[in-house]
């Protein structure tokens, strides 16, 4: 990819409480191997629920899907879970944090420390998705992420499968846009101004 | 040059001056959550920002006080990560047994959760008089707390199903008293125990343990202070002793991840090698 086409943005962060799996699978299942900027995901999860999730996904979808580790560099091409039972944070410096704080809306993982830690670092150089989920966790995250200048999208509530997590986050903000899940790929794909590369079916990066 | 962010700026000097009054050293924790933290302080601080907090904080000890505690993190649980403590017992304990005596360090101790949990599973696998735990952390709020051994109710719960989980061998039930909302431990628990404060960041190592426990700490630092911590801890610990970390911290991609082995894939428990 050469300078003018590198897009401006340097994270997609993703919030995602009940009905996630599903929402997930059919999200990032969407997106081509290559997909040229980092995802970090919050799915609220059970405390003791493992790394299961990140291998599921993994091996579902042609993007690679792992679990934040403390400290890594965040990659294109990569999706990032936050750890059950551990907030993911991003540094100032975009390098991954976990933290066991407590939880934020009752939850850790919380959609609100990511969001509200990633605008921190990335500005308006930062995508925030919000999904379907019960609950608010991720409103004011989103509104941090549009205030510095992020671009905002959320599920449509009507077809997400618990409609109070975007249903809250549109009470606090009008995000750029509402889109169903089926839009949801697509959009990211033309934000990051993604063309396959050409002759060549998009493999899994190294 | 990026534009300078105000606040980080404040932040900043603010913990230098922490460290330089106090020898409190956040200056190399990771900065996303200890920022939350700080700003957290703040809103609930008389101070209109920092700037304004900064002079009160180095000439008053008490106001110090409440931001250290506001800037460390205590959560912690009895039996956390029940399957470590599982680790604990079936793989590691096998080696301990043959020791004439075991002495182990909980650096980053809280409220103290963790070391009773470690000697409950002591007890259970008959090291009776035969240890000692030393206790350690920076805040010596949570040391006081620590010693007292007495835990709201409603915890004992998630306790007690962690402990099950853990492979605990009696009932949990054996091992606190409830009066009203509150648990007693056992005080038998706490005979070979030894609270102390000590900060990772600054102070000395503290030599020849068997088994070290740090866990849910180095997430916190960054890397500079990251391995510093590693490299007191490994200067801590006995040849053939074992080093317990936190589920989401590892020694991979470290220099001492040569000098250990992972007693199984991803427990976080490693064994130093003899040289
Ligand atoms: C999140 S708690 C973890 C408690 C326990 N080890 C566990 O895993 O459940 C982290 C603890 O580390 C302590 N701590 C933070 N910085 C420290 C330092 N520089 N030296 C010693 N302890 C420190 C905090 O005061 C806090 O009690």
């Amino acid at each position: 990819m050469n300078k003018s086409t590198t897009p401006p943005w340097q994270a997609v962060v993703v919030g995602v409480s009940m009905g996630g799996l599903e929402a997930l699978k059919r999200l990032l299942s969407a997106l081509p191997a290559d997909f040229p900027i980092p995802i970090l995901v919050v799915q609220h999860m059970d405390p003791q629920s493992g790394d299961g999730l990140a291998t599921i996904l993994d091996a579902f979808c042609p993007i690679r899907v792992k679990e934040a580790d403390a400290g890594e560099q965040p990659l294109a091409g990569t999706v990032y879970l936050a750890p059950a039972n551990y907030h993911l944070l991003v540094e100032p410096d975009g390098c991954l944090a976990l933290s066991i704080d407590p939880p934020v809306n009752y939850a850790r993982p919380s959609v609100d420390v990511l969001f509200e830690t990633a605008a921190e670092a990335h500005g308006s150089k930062l995508v925030g998705l919000l999904l379907t989920g019960a609950g608010s966790d991720g409103s004011r995250g989103l509104r941090t992420i549009q205030q510095r200048g992020g671009h905002t999208l959320v599920q449509d509530p009507t077809e997400a499968l618990a409609e109070s997590m975007p249903r809250s986050a549109l009470e606090l903000l009008k995000p750029d846009a509402i889109l169903s899940l089926e839009e949801m790929a697509p959009r990211l794909l033309d934000l990051a101004q993604y063309s396959p590369p050409k002759g060549l079916k998009p493999t899994r990066l190294p | 040059m990026p534009t300078p962010n105000l606040q980080h700026v404040e932040m900043h000097l603010l913990l230098e001056g922490v460290f330089q009054m106090y020898g409190h050293d956040f200056r190399d924790y990771a900065e996303a959550s200890l920022h939350r933290r700080l700003n957290k302080w703040l809103a609930e601080s008389r101070f209109p920002g920092f700037s304004e907090a900064q002079g009160p904080v180095l000439r008053d000890p008490a106001v110090f006080q409440t931001l250290l505690k506001g800037l460390t993190v205590h959560v912690t649980e009895m039996f956390r990560d029940p399957l470590a403590f599982k680790a604990l017992r079936e793989e590691v304990i096998p080696h301990l047994r043959t020791y004439p005596f075991l002495k182990v360090w909980v650096a980053g101790c809280a409220t103290g959760e963790e070391a009773y949990s470690l000697a409950i599973l002591l007890e259970e696998e008959g090291f009776k008089d035969r240890y000692r735990i030393y206790a350690t952390d920076i805040d010596p709020e949570v040391l006081t707390q620590a010693k007292a051994g007495i835990y709201p109710l409603k915890e004992l719960q998630k306790f007690t199903q962690n402990y099950q989980k853990a492979g605990g061998k009696a009932a949990f039930s054996d091992y606190y008293a409830a009066s009203f909302d509150l648990a007693m431990l056992e005080p038998r628990l706490r005979e070979r125990m030894v609270f102390a404060t000590h900060n990772l960041a600054v102070d000395a190592n503290f030599g020849e343990m068997n088994l070290v426990l740090c866990r849910n700490v180095l997430i916190y630092f960054k890397p500079n202070l990251k391995a510093r911590v590693l490299e007191l801890l490994d200067a801590s610990l006995a040849p053939g002793g074992f080093l317990c970390l936190g589920q989401k911290e590892s020694l991979d991609t470290t220099p001492w991840q040569k000098g250990y082995q992972e007693i199984a894939p991803r427990s976080r428990v490693y064994r130093k090698r003899y040289e």
